[in-house]
């Protein structure tokens, strides 16, 4: 491996996910806002028994999700530059099987190629946290492996379940049109759960997402808040939501709820820490909540305003972890009490870092505002006190975001090298500035975006409130191969495991 | 009985194996130490004569030629193990050699007894009668004692030899006591004349089920389930690095054949018997298996323990094939279970491919804490080491994520939902200590007070191996298409 260079390496990198910006980019003006229906489709035979495909597409949610991943890898790259010193080939390696990957989730149309992806991803994440992380680094990497990968065993089971109820097909589209019999609605969905919750994550699932993100590298530390944690919101819309609409709304009080205390507990658990690093860590909990409140609503505001935040929260909270990482690359601490007072030595570093948390915490102007916004008032249709519940959850943000930024840029410092801090240099002004751009790009003029995203969330929206269909156990017996006869056994969901 | 020409040009892979087998044996008193290599190489080009040969020798898919008055069948299914057999031969003669002259045990008769071994698999893979089956497993069987106590100067070698000559010559007794039961009420030791007795006899016959019980009992000493896997890890750790991956793979796949042809052709009308019966050992072999893995720090045990819990995951696909209607409908069943030994022969050799590579000074280093930083000091080995372990633990793109998604395909369409998920969550469960070996190459630095770190012994043959191996379990894991198709056409030869 050593025949590539430590700083060529970084370079095949940059290119390479510069490249990927390149192609993606026009995809924004290439997408018809007009229609719900996938785009961009590639439709390639993979495995013929079971009939598998490569097939991929986009439509409104996916686009922004695509374009946010594609957009904050060569940022990562970047942020990464000087930052990883051991093993920088390897690194770059990972972090492009990392994109592959994570685009390859949000653009898969078969349930099993998604499914490649979104267990794919685990081995390089678990080596860019073990490897590249901190000094906790191999609990928090082998924690984070297997919380997902156990959430993840049982989404298997579901798929394969739902491949011989819906027709025996793996196509995400044919089976978001079938309907199945409640019971295995509940079951599939808590089967979804299970990998969906752990990734976006839900309270009482959170617990790997402070070690991982504490331990991680800058760079893993973003992939994982901007891009790796919307994949299980993701989950939830794509799958939950169009295939298993009886159990969704059956299940909307209990992850209403959960979605709260993740809100409240997020935040408080913010506001106790000392580590900037887990301050953010926190918050992500807090503002994911706000992304699956928005989503089990269930109505248009709330869908799209929990897209438009799972947008938001990896361009704000992407922000904030390279700012930490641009820090602990000076000062070599991530303590709050370590970095107090960098306005006068850093300032335009302050003056950023003061945008993200203003983004953060929601201030209008900014993109978390529209977001957050529209998710509360697709929740005030639902129930006026979630929504005043939920709405505490600004506040505590804007409590332990104002007060982070009332120590870190304001305080009067009390290391004495503080001083000597050098402000940002060019390279880091490019990993943070497009991001700013970002925020007040949504925040003042969100129409774009959500114009595109209306006609998808409509369309989900749509499939839910579809006719109850008596359930017909194999309905297209006419597309089995012939070597895989179907048993006409029903399957015996009800005597779970658990 | 007579000898006709046909039968034996039916059987002419097996002759010419067990002719090579002899020749080498002959010879090996006559070559010079130096010139041992000539024997890996000689058995290498039988091997892949012999391939050659099966593959012409079945015209159409649904054919099956008989040899010996229906002792033998030539069938797609038969061929299909033939395969696995000589590809996985091939490759441990391979490995063995850098790998038995690095332990100074490089001797010329070891390569008489991985064919004697290798022509006693293919006679269980192929035979259809009981006896016969019998017969070509203790053929196996025995060569494998042997082996295991090839290294002479280990107490430990030795002690796995007699342990597994103990243990594997109890279970053959009781396989030979189902076996004479079964002859017992159905006059023949022919599977479809065992079938067609108990079709007339009925399946609640208590002798039936006591006989399908030995049986069953017989083979799980054989596939290493649980409760008859003790032997497994002592001899695993003991035997010979080489002789441990032949063992693990070669003689888990034999077994499976044989095992799935007596059950299946002999004994299906019992199939509602004894698909509880299986399912039971799976469940327990998984649980068993995966919580013990956990603590062993020896990885020969690690993986011994391994196997046994990837022999549970096989028998998930066959308890599954048992559960449907029909044999068709037990097809894919059965079907995965072919692609599951497949796929797991490669990753699993390629696993011990890396351990017979790793020497600490003059001797093996095979505890896990040997591997500690090995990616800093041969990264290439390394990564081809995460490689084995990700498809060990089922982690698309892998070929373990194929194996395991056909598996657990086939046990939902059984209607046993279930029990995929909890064999998924067992599989949560090993990739902790799967995952162990990476940490411990990839996250661990090496101790600096060590005098002789451990190293790696390379060799252009070894290399070879080992990039076979990756590459199989790369390519069945992004194309997985030949494979599927090709063991579902062998499934349906058997009757």
């Amino acid at each position: 491996m050593s025949f590539v260079t430590e700083s060529t390496a970084r370079w095949i990198a940059l290119v390479a996910t510069l490249a990927d910006l390149c192609v993606a980019l026009p995809l924004w003006w290439l997408f018809d806002p007009q229609t719900s229906q996938m785009q961009f489709t590639e439709h390639v035979a993979w495995i013929t028994s079971p009939p598998i495909y490569y097939s991929l597409g986009l439509d409104g949610i996916s686009l922004p999700l695509v374009l946010m991943t594609v957009g904050i890898m060569p940022l990562c790259v970047l942020a990464s530059w000087n930052a990883v010193t051991t093993r920088v080939q390897g690194f770059m390696a990972m972090v492009l099987v990392m994109e592959t990957t994570m685009v390859g989730v949000f653009v898969a149309l078969d349930f099993v190629l998604f499914y490649v992806f979104w267990e794919a991803m685990l081995i390089p994440m678990y080596l860019l946290i073990g490897v590249w992380g901190g000094a906790n680094r191999l609990y928090a990497a082998i924690k984070f492996f297997l919380y997902t990968l156990a959430g993840s065993m049982l989404l298997l089971v579901a798929i394969l379940v739902l491949y011989y109820y819906g027709g025996h097909t793996f196509d995400i589209l044919a089976l978001s049109q079938g309907t199945y019999p409640a019971s295995l609605q509940t079951w599939i969905f808590l089967a979804f759960f299970a990998a969906f919750a752990v990734k976006v994550p839900m309270f009482p699932f959170h617990t790997w997402l402070p070690d991982a993100h504490v331990e991680a590298p800058t760079a893993g530390s973003v992939i994982l808040a901007s891009i790796l944690l919307k994949m299980g919101a993701y989950g939830f819309l794509r799958f939950s939501l169009p295939m298993l609409p009886d159990a969704s709304r059956m299940f909307t009080p209990v992850m209403v709820v959960l979605s709260i205390i993740a809100i409240i507990y997020g935040a408080y658990m913010a506001l106790a820490q000392v580590d900037l690093k887990k301050l953010i860590a926190y918050s992500s909990v807090s503002h994911m909540g706000f992304v699956t409140l928005g989503l089990f609503v269930l109505n248009q505001q709330g869908i799209e305003g929990a897209v438009l935040q799972m947008v938001n929260h990896g361009i704000t909270t992407g922000g904030l972890f390279l700012c930490v990482g641009i820090i602990y690359e000076r000062t070599h601490s991530r303590l709050i009490a370590d970095n107090v007072g960098l306005a006068s030595p850093m300032p335009q570093y302050a003056t950023l870092l003061v945008i993200f948390a203003l983004s953060s915490l929601g201030l209008p102007g900014t993109n978390s505002f529209v977001g957050e916004f529209l998710v509360l008032v697709g929740t005030f249709s639902w129930s006026k006190i979630a929504t005043a519940v939920a709405s505490l959850g600004i506040i505590l943000a804007a409590t332990y975001l104002l007060w982070m930024v009332q120590r870190v840029v304001f305080g009067v410092p009390t290391p004495h090298h503080l001083p000597k801090l050098r402000d940002l240099n060019p390279r880091e002004l490019a990993t943070l500035v497009p991001l700013v751009l970002l925020i007040f790009w949504i925040g003042l003029y969100p129409n774009p975006l959500m114009s595109r995203m209306h006609q998808s969330v409509t369309n989900t929206i749509a499939s839910m409130s579809r006719e109850k269909v008596a359930p017909t156990a194999h309905p297209s017996a006419g597309v089995i191969t012939p070597l895989l006869v179907d048993s006409e056994e029903p399957l015996e969901i009800q005597g779970g495991s658990r | 009985m007579s000898l006709y020409g046909t039968d034996l040009l039916a059987l002419l892979p097996e002759l010419i194996i067990v002719s090579t087998a002899c020749l080498v044996i002959a010879l090996d008193p006559i070559t010079p130490a130096s010139r041992r290599d000539l024997l890996a190489w000689l058995s290498v080009g039988a091997l892949a004569l012999c391939l050659g040969l099966t593959g012409l020798q079945i015209s159409g898919e649904n054919v099956r030629v008989s040899a010996f008055s229906d002792l033998v069948a030539i069938d797609a299914y038969a061929r299909f193990w033939k395969v696995l057999l000589y590809g996985v031969t091939g490759i441990t003669i391979v490995l063995s050699l850098p790998y038995l002259k690095a332990e100074r045990i490089h001797l010329g008769e070891y390569y008489g007894f991985i064919l004697l071994a290798l022509s006693g698999m293919l006679v269980m893979v192929s035979a259809v009668d009981l006896l016969t089956i019998y017969l070509g497993t203790e053929l196996m069987s025995i060569s494998l004692y042997v082996m295991a106590g090839l290294n002479r100067s280990k107490p430990r070698s030795l002690e796995a030899s007699a342990k597994y000559f103990v243990l594997g010559a109890f279970s053959s007794g009781i396989l030979l006591y189902g076996i004479s039961l079964l002859y017992g009420l159905a006059g023949s030791t022919k599977l479809a004349l065992i079938a067609g007795a108990i079709g007339t006899r009925g399946t609640d016959d208590p002798l039936v089920l006591i006989a399908t019980i030995l049986i069953a009992v017989g083979f799980g000493f054989k596939l290493a389930a649980v409760p008859f896997h003790m032997w497994t890890p002592d001899v695993y750790e003991g035997a010979p690095t080489s002789v441990t991956a032949f063992m693990a793979v070669a003689a888990k796949a034999a077994s499976f054949a044989a095992f799935i042809r007596v059950f299946v052709e002999g004994l299906g009308g019992l199939k509602a018997d004894w698909s509880i019966m299986f399912l039971l050992i799976s469940i327990v072999t998984l649980l068993l298996g995966n919580v013990v893995a956990i603590v062993q720090t020896n990885i020969k045990r690690m993986l011994a323990y391994s196997s046994i819990v990837h022999a549970g995951y096989a028998l998930i696909g066959f308890v599954a094939a048992g559960r449907g209607d029909s044999l068709s409908g037990g097809a894919p069943g059965l079907a995965s279970v072919m692609m599951y030994l497949a796929i797991y022969s490669f990753m699993t050799l390629g696993a011990f491919a890396v351990i017979g590579m790793l020497r600490k000074g003059g001797v093996e280093g095979e505890e896990i804490e040997d591997f500690t930083g090995l990616a800093k000091r041969q990264p290439v080995a390394a990564f081809f080491m995460l490689i084995f372990m990700a498809s060990l633990a089922g982690i698309p793109p892998t070929a373990g994520f194929i194996a395991k998604f056909y598996v657990f395909m086939a046990a939902v369409d059984a209607g046993m939902a279930w029990l995929a998920a909890l064999a998924l969550i067992f599989a949560a469960v090993s990739a902790y200590y799967y995952m162990r070996v990476v940490m411990v190459m990839y996250m661990r630095d090496p101790n600096p007070s060590s005098i002789a770190p451990p190293r790696l012994a390379t060799s252009p043959a070894l290399s070879f191996v080992l990039a076979c191996a990756v590459a199989g379990v790369i390519l069945f894991g992004l194309f997985p298409n030949p494979l599927v198709s090709f063991a579902l056409q062998s499934v349906l030869t058997l009757k």
